[in-house]
């Protein structure tokens, strides 16, 4: 892989976790369990379609470079199967109930956040602006879905018992946001991507302090899933693509 | 009998005549402060803090440039507010009008102008940065259930002016705003989050 392509590869991952998590809280859209948080929501999820399109844009006009054409972000987001997505699995994960939800975002804000900043700093100067932003944006994600843990895992003993179950299940999704392959390893020692085991110990130690005080309890690391940032996904991503995609597939270059 | 001009020149010396008939970047700033923010009507483009350069082209000087940096990466109202750029400018005679887009540096609630905190407050919109206390947050919960925690910062009712506060939501009506509610009147209103 030439560098251009490893870039175009680096910025899909970075656009497609963003974009399907999005997608995923639409989901949600007239189903919160109260107004304030149906609205909360969708906003998180406005913020990370932003942030996505801002990389996938980004993505099509690198890969212009190599390929004959580059595609826009529309024909990124619309236009390629489940194989060809690199977000992680994490994220299309189901919405369950309100605690699955906050418990899917609360691991990942804290990700998120720590690779946006960790980004603010890449020697590209595109990926560094976007990257930025972004961070500005994820430190309001981390503190919500963070008080959300503690307040229902701190809770009643009904959402005690269903945030400690989600975070349960929800565990061995983690574990690839922080193995890195050769691609991502050249980026980075290039210092255009962030090495994502550096973030595995400040996300540990964030993950644990705030579950901590939600009196939940860390699940012991066991087997963890991977596969994610090679396009291997969990059978939810084909129906969450389905619906997402229908509309462009449907009717091609429909426009409002 | 008379030199034609070549089509050339002709052009030349219209993009000239337009130049020397042009309206001054000044006065285009004006202009530009007509234009409103589409979820905060009460509030200008500029004094909001997004228009970050207005500049005729050196290349092409009949053409404006004018440099927007967004709020927020997903804020739908981006579209909208180009197209009322674009609006106010043919209006103002700028026909060509190059809108750029700039990420770096990042929009900051900073660049929000002091005379718009104060129509913020007066549209009911707490603006941003609020008084540093400790307990401003720590009212009680009738549903019995701990109440978010918040940065330590009391953000002032926007109505009654009232610091006894808290916060309801991150995120309210737009990303951009959190919700909250007055414990002294009651009212719920937006806080403008620092950004």
């Amino acid at each position: 892989m030439n560098p251009d392509e490893q870039l175009f590869q680096y910025l899909l991952r970075l656009g497609d976790s963003p974009l399907i998590l999005a997608q995923r809280l639409g989901e949600w859209v007239g189903h919160g369990p109260v107004l304030e948080e149906d609205i909360a929501q969708t906003n998180v999820g406005l913020d990370l379609l932003g942030q996505a399109r801002l990389w996938l844009s980004y993505a099509g006009e690198v890969e212009a470079r190599f390929a004959a054409a580059g595609r826009d972000e529309d024909q990124l987001a619309f236009l390629r199967d489940s194989g060809e997505f690199r977000n992680l699995l994490l994220v299309e994960q189901p919405n369950g109930s309100f605690a699955d939800t906050m418990s899917r975002q609360f691991l990942f804000d804290a990700w998120h956040l720590l690779l946006l900043r960790a980004l603010a700093g890449s020697n590209d100067a595109r990926i560094a602006g976007i990257a930025a932003k972004g961070a500005k944006e994820a430190t309001y994600h981390a503190e919500r879905s963070g008080d959300w843990v503690i307040r229902l895992g701190d809770g009643t003993s009904e959402s005690h018992l269903r945030m400690q179950r989600a975070i349960d299940d929800l565990w061995m999704y983690t574990g690839e946001m922080f193995v890195p392959d050769a691609a991502e390893l050249a980026l980075a020692e290039a210092g255009i991507a962030a090495d994502v085991r550096a973030l595995a110990a400040p996300w540990r130690q964030h993950v644990r302090t705030v579950l901590t005080e939600a009196t939940l309890e860390v699940p012991g690391d066991a087997f963890m899933q991977k596969g994610g940032k090679q396009g291997v996904h969990t059978e939810h991503l084909g129906h969450l693509l389905a619906e997402m995609q229908f509309l462009e597939r449907a009717y091609p270059g429909a426009r409002w | 009998m008379a030199a034609t001009e070549t089509p050339a020149m002709a052009a030349t010396d219209e993009a000239l005549a337009e130049a020397q008939s042009r309206p001054s970047i000044a006065e285009l700033w004006l202009v530009l402060g007509t234009v409103p923010d589409p979820e905060i009507p009460v509030v200008s483009v500029v004094e909001l803090g997004i228009l970050r350069s207005v500049e005729w082209d050196v290349a092409e000087p009949s053409t404006l440039i004018v440099v927007v940096t967004p709020t927020y990466s997903g804020c739908p109202a981006t579209e909208l507010i180009a197209s009322s750029i674009r609006e106010a400018l043919a209006a103002a005679g700028v026909a060509r009008v190059r809108l750029e887009t700039q990420l770096f540096p990042a929009w900051t609630t900073d660049w929000i102008a002091a005379e718009a905190r104060r129509k913020l407050r007066e549209f009911g919109i707490a603006p941003p940065g609020g008084v540093r206390t400790l307990s401003a947050t720590t009212a009680i919960d009738v549903a019995g259930i701990s109440p978010l925690r918040s940065s330590g910062v009391a953000v002032a009712c926007p109505r009654c002016r009232s610091l006894r506060t808290r916060l309801l939501s991150q995120f309210g009506s737009t990303a951009c705003k959190a919700q909250y509610r007055c414990l002294d009147c009651l009212e719920p209103f937006d806080y403008f989050k620092p950004h």
